[in-house]
């Protein structure tokens, strides 16, 4: 299959291990992935931040240069999310019909990670190997946005030597939320100590999810503590296979 | 000859519907109060236990919330008709209808109808519009004393607090502090009262059973109406509302004008949403109805007031107008992480919570409540929990572009969030521009160390005050895509 990844313009930035480990697991599992450079961003932080004007080249960007692949593989459970339900709203609010129905035809492409994984690949095994002690927080774009429920737990399970625990109130936000953290910093960080104390309660070496943006706010605190657990998004775990790559 | 009168303008919301200070000042004051977030963090794990139990037993949850959400956007899209049913229906049925623009309106309309009896004091359900409107202040300036006899709205009142919670106004008080309110403000109370539930709401019992025995006036508010025969309908746990429906001559309710549905089974989707959102139980204990007045039988008189107060403004947004949908249950205020830490106070609205950040910036107008669309990290868990399935986060983000695109029309000068905004979507629209701007983002790597920032100047000063933030990396991903893949795609 010939598979677009859209790495995010947060994980291209200032994550890119999450962009080669998805890379290198799709790869793996024998999928022909190419990286159109012409990509930049999805355009949520403008959305979500009131800002739909400034987002509209983006939506019509992420159309364009996505637009012909079979399938568009996130290392993002909100960014997915931002795609499948806010780009053609964005298109329709400034009366851009063509653009919505490219934008829902490009959606109904794209795929988080996991969801690609289970749905499309039909994979829960996917030959991965991490010895540590793994806790996994559902982002809430995952969770409530795309509902892809307990696949992303599915395929942890399938991980050689992971020793998976559960996350005390999994289900509760962590503050993050994009501008929210800045804006309304002291209420987003009253939310992440609450996630820090579920977090450090499991004991958990790593904390994993599907989103780099959670992570870099879980991980932000946990670090700022010195707590002695770290996150690691999940591509990097089942990319993971003990032989050093 | 027709004279122009110009276009006719929805009245705005006044009122208890926005604080003194914006919501992130008011937040962390309230954040600091640790008594406050063991109180909010108790009660709303244990409402939100019980909510998740009575609702799993429903096969037919799901379908139940489509009705409701269908019902009222039917009712929403043909209001005008409808209120003039219940008008009809009601006038018919020996009842009195009047039209209440805003809150000023709609004071001055109840006080006099107060002092037309020449009753000094009047017994009320728990009503959070009459909160809205600030009912209780306008009618002592007119010397005339209101009796909360609801327990939580005693609570605020004899504390001289307010509500912060729309189902359980005083959901911020445990009870050590009601039993300190009571022992301080109620006339004649137990000295040696505890704080037991059994205690507390007998003395409560002991210092209202005299005013629901004299009062001639009662003063509500709805949960429904109605229009097909004009019947108001109140559900309540206490059955002190039942009293004060009944025992009075004159029966005083307001009612905002978005309460009114079409037809009595519509209650029948409504009677099994309504309990088992708000106070997690199967059926609530009292259910009142009433249909105008019945000679011999109940208040002689009886008094509709339909308020609008920015409801009418809030319509005319095709969008927006979803929050009129709310049946003021509150279990959006219970699953949500903000109003849990927060409290209802910080809101500054008598509608705390997710779904107060997107009614209340409705009825005053988005410029005057600016920061309660931003009151919200978009998690969800209000949309998932609303038993009317009104897009709370999507309506959360509607209000922030019209908040936007207002305030790019009121200032000549753009804010610094609006300039970097479109700087980052003009970068962002250009693969160089783009591949520019992260190479510029390295010179973070100067003020990293060992992989992390401390430190970073204004506005992510706000991130850094407690989180620290990754070091940028030596390589992007398009780098190392190029470097090891070339120009290939």
């Amino acid at each position: 299959m010939r598979v677009a990844l859209f790495v995010t313009c947060l994980a291209d930035t200032l994550f890119p291990d999450v962009g080669k480990a998805t890379v290198r697991l799709l790869e793996r599992l024998g999928q022909q992935v190419e990286f159109p450079q012409a990509q930049t961003c999805c355009g949520q932080m403008h959305v979500n931040t009131g800002y739909l004007r400034d987002a509209l080249p983006l939506v019509r960007r992420y159309a364009e240069v996505l637009g012909g692949y079979e399938a568009i593989v996130v290392p993002s459970g909100s960014c997915t999310g931002s795609v499948r339900h806010q780009h053609a709203m964005v298109a329709r609010h400034y009366g851009d019909e063509d653009l919505a129905r490219r934008a829902e035809a490009v959606a109904s492409r794209t795929f988080e990670l996991s969801e690609f994984l289970t749905d499309v690949l039909g994979l829960e095994d996917v030959g991965a190997y991490y010895p540590h002690r793994v806790t996994y927080h559902p982002t809430c774009h995952s969770l409530r946005l795309l509902r892809v429920g307990d696949r992303p737990l599915r395929l942890l399970r399938h991980v050689a030597g992971l020793d998976l625990v559960e996350l005390p109130d999994a289900e509760v936000c962590c503050g993050f939320g994009g501008t929210f953290a800045v804006k309304n910093a002291d209420v987003s960080t009253a939310m992440l100590a609450d996630k820090m104390r579920s977090v450090l309660a499991t004991r958990a070496e790593v904390c994993t999810a599907g989103d780099s943006s959670c992570l870099m706010h879980i991980g932000g605190g946990l670090s700022r503590l010195n707590a002695g657990t770290r996150t690691v998004h999940l591509a990097e775990i089942l990319a993971s296979t003990g032989d050093g790559t | 000859m027709s004279t122009f009168l110009g276009i006719p303008t929805a009245p705005r919301g006044v009122g208890h519907l926005r604080g003194d200070e914006p919501f992130p000042v008011a937040a962390r004051k309230a954040l600091a109060n640790t008594q406050l977030r063991r109180n909010l963090g108790k009660a709303t794990t244990t409402i939100r236990a019980k909510r998740a139990a009575v609702v799993a037993e429903l096969p037919d949850w799901e379908e139940l919330r489509e009705a409701g959400r269908a019902i009222k956007a039917h009712t929403m899209r043909n209001l005008g008709h409808y209120l003039t049913e219940l008008e009809s229906q009601v006038t018919a049925r020996g009842g009195t209808v009047h039209w209440a623009r805003d809150a000023i309106e709609a004071n001055r309309i109840v006080t006099d109808l107060v002092k037309a009896t020449g009753a000094a004091e009047v017994v009320k359900v728990k009503s959070i519009v009459t909160d809205e409107i600030g009912l209780n202040d306008a009618l002592a300036q007119a010397g005339i004393h209101a009796y909360e006899t609801d327990l939580a709205e005693l609570i605020v009142q004899l504390g001289r607090d307010r509500p912060s919670h729309i189902l359980v106004p005083a959901i911020h008080r445990n009870r050590a502090e009601i039993r300190d309110i009571f022992l301080r403000e109620m006339d004649g109370v137990d000295p040696g009262l505890t704080d037991t539930p059994a205690a507390l709401t007998e003395a409560a019992r002991l210092h209202l059973r005299r005013a629901f025995l004299s009062a001639r006036v009662g003063i509500s508010g709805a949960n429904f109406a109605v229009a097909e025969t004009g019947t108001l309908c109140v559900l309540e746990s206490e059955g002190n509302g039942r009293m004060c429906l009944t025992l009075p001559d004159t029966l005083i309710t307001v009612m905002g004008i978005e309460k009114v549905v079409p037809a009595w089974r519509d209650l029948d989707v409504f009677m099994q949403l309504l309990p088992r959102s708000s106070t997690g139980e199967r059926m609530n204990p009292y259910t009142s109805m009433w249909t105008g007045v019945t000679p011999g039988d109940g208040p002689q008189e009886f008094h509709l007031v339909l308020l609008d107060n920015g409801r009418t403004a809030a319509l005319a947004d095709q969008t927006g107008r979803q929050a009129l949908h709310c049946i003021r249950c509150s279990a959006c205020l219970n699953v949500c992480p903000v109003y849990e830490r927060t409290g209802g106070h910080a809101y500054g609205s008598v509608y705390p919570g997710p779904i107060g950040a997107v009614l209340s910036p409705q009825l005053t107008g988005v410029e005057d409540n600016a920061s309660l669309p931003y009151a919200s990290s978009l998690c969800g868990a209000c949309y998932d929990a609303c038993p009317v399935k009104i897009d709370i986060p999507s309506l959360l983000v509607h209000l922030r572009a019209r908040h936007v695109e207002e305030a790019a029309r009121a200032h000549r000068v753009a804010s610094p969030e609006s300039v970097t905004m479109a700087a980052a979507s003009w970068v962002m629209a250009s693969p160089s521009r783009w591949a520019a701007a992260q190479r510029a983002s390295r010179l973070g790597r100067v003020v990293g160390r060992g992989g992390r920032i401390r430190r970073l100047p204004w506005p992510l000063s706000a991130w850094t005050a407690a989180r620290d933030a990754p070091e940028p990396p030596a390589q992007t991903f398009r780098q190392w895509w190029r470097a090891e893949r070339g120009d290939r795609s």
